[in-house]
């Protein structure tokens, strides 16, 4: 196995962060979930720095995002799979 | 298969009350801000000791002058520090912090400046200071036991990959060292929002629970419903925590709580710059989550080795602390490596496990308590911040 462009930390989890510089779009990603070590595919659909977030299902305005296979907020715009997940369509629930 | 520390030992101080300190240093501590200029000029005078000025410590009262002598005095008795000269504007408020010092039993005296003058106490300070130099720098280290650390915690411009390597870098750290009986320490109050349910079942007894929810709420309360503007968001998450990929502070807070692994529960809560009361264990520190402020309150509360992971790259130090920066932001440490000392970037590439990042961070933690400067010793960080609960009279 390879060096992983996307690290997951638990299969609840509908977002993956991004753990290499200069990812561009239509790079097909090695995605990890560092829970299991278990691995799968997806394919980025825009240039991600590294440390933010993609998105594993499609998720819509109104959906609660979830990490660590906790709840992180909502979304306030919608995002499809390997779109960037981020404070332009994701908002905390708490203030 | 992980390492086995629990016959470790590190070559450190013993001090008079038998705790280890890892660092020797002789301070010059000001009581107030006024009396900064003189305590300067004592440790331009006599070298080998340490001035270490701070922007408070006139007109406090109630509660606020309680965490201001608190902070002060315990800055001045942990254990890294062999002994002090205080210099306060007048007598009794100097003298509050030097008996409170004089409790550890170390070497301790006091000057005010009031009907002398800076040019008079800093000659009788200097000779005091003199005198400490030479009794402290023939101190002799001796083997003690790494149960008998005092470790605490705190990240600074957290990013994603904390909460992927760094944080639980330090949380497998605790989960190995806490079993062999060190006293661990984390906290940012602000910052645990968001995780704040998670965290209140990480307490050890039903009444440390209680006492960190009561902490966490008042926070809430008193802070955040009575200062709030919009939201919080122009600041917790940073604007450094923003570019590093993190969206809310929900998101934040569980990347925080990392930091206390997986099997780790804390023994007590207890407010800013306390020192821990209930023996060996974790300990949560009601503290802010700016770094400065949040590490100077834990070295108060008597910790003597500081473990910080960074993602975006914090440069935060402490003058009588070490802290060691842990990171596994690959960016970061090609941009920005004299600020690291342990490289975690293995975790992300999945080269190495928590456990060997784990291990790498103890051995560190070994060899800075042996004297090894750290990263920010190197680079002169000596952040020392006074946490200020409401206005001055």
């Amino acid at each position: 196995m390879g060096i992983p462009q996307l690290l997951v930390h638990d299969h609840e989890d509908n977002v993956g962060v991004v753990v290499v510089e200069n990812l561009s779009a239509g790079t097909e990603m090695l995605c990890v979930v560092t829970a299991d070590d278990s691995d799968f595919r997806l394919t980025a659909k825009a240039d991600i720095p590294i440390g933010h977030k993609v998105a594993l299902k499609p998720l819509k305005a109104g959906d609660t995002v979830v990490k660590y296979g906790e709840d992180i907020g909502r979304m306030v715009g919608d995002a499809d799979v390997g779109e960037h997940v981020h404070t332009h369509n994701c908002k905390t629930k708490r203030w | 298969m992980a390492l086995d520390f629990s016959n470790a030992t590190v070559r450190a101080w013993r001090r008079e009350n038998g705790r280890v300190g890892v660092r020797n240093h002789v301070l010059i501590l000001p009581v107030d801000d006024i009396s900064n200029a003189a305590c300067e000029a004592v440790a331009n005078n006599v070298k080998g000791t340490l001035a270490i000025p701070h922007a408070y410590g006139r007109l406090q009262f109630g509660e606020d002058l309680e965490l201001h002598f608190r902070t002060i005095i315990g800055t001045g008795a942990n254990p890294n520090v062999a002994a002090v000269v205080v210099i306060g504007i007048e007598p009794e408020w100097t003298q509050v912090i030097v008996d409170g010092i004089a409790r550890t039993g170390k070497p301790v005296a006091g000057f005010s400046i009031e009907q002398k003058g800076d040019f008079e106490t800093i000659r009788q300070a200097s000779w005091k200071a003199k005198e400490y130099v030479h009794w402290a720098t023939e101190l002799q280290k001796e083997d003690c036991p790494v149960s008998e650390l005092w470790i605490s915690t705190k990240c600074g411009e957290s990013d994603t990959t904390t909460g992927l390597s760094s944080c639980p870098t330090v949380g497998n750290m605790y989960d190995k060292l806490l079993p062999l009986g060190i006293h661990g320490c984390f906290g940012e109050t602000s910052e645990i929002t968001g995780a704040e349910h998670i965290c209140e079942k990480r307490a050890a007894n039903p009444e440390a629970a209680a006492r960190f929810r009561k902490i966490w709420q008042a926070y809430q309360d008193e802070v955040i419903e009575a200062f709030k503007t919009s939201d919080l968001s122009d600041s917790q998450p940073t604007k450094g925590n923003i570019l590093g990929g993190l969206t809310t502070i929900e998101e934040k807070a569980l990347g925080n709580l990392e930091k206390i692994g997986r099997s780790s529960t804390y023994i007590d809560a207890m407010g800013p710059a306390e020192a821990p009361s209930k023996g060996p264990g974790l300990y949560f520190m009601d503290s802010s989550s700016a770094a400065a402020e949040c590490v100077t309150l834990m070295a108060a509360g008597g910790y003597v080795i500081h473990t910080f992971p960074t993602g975006q790259g914090n440069v935060v130090g402490n003058p009588i602390v070490p802290v060691i920066k842990i990171s596994g932001n690959p960016r970061t440490l090609r941009t920005m490596s004299e600020h690291i000392d342990v490289d975690v970037t293995g975790v992300l590439t999945r080269e190495m496990t928590i456990d060997q990042a784990g291990d790498a961070l103890i051995e560190m933690i070994l060899r800075t308590a042996n004297g090894r400067a750290t990263a920010a010793e190197a680079l002169g960080h000596r952040e020392f911040s006074m946490t200020k609960l409401y206005r001055s009279a």
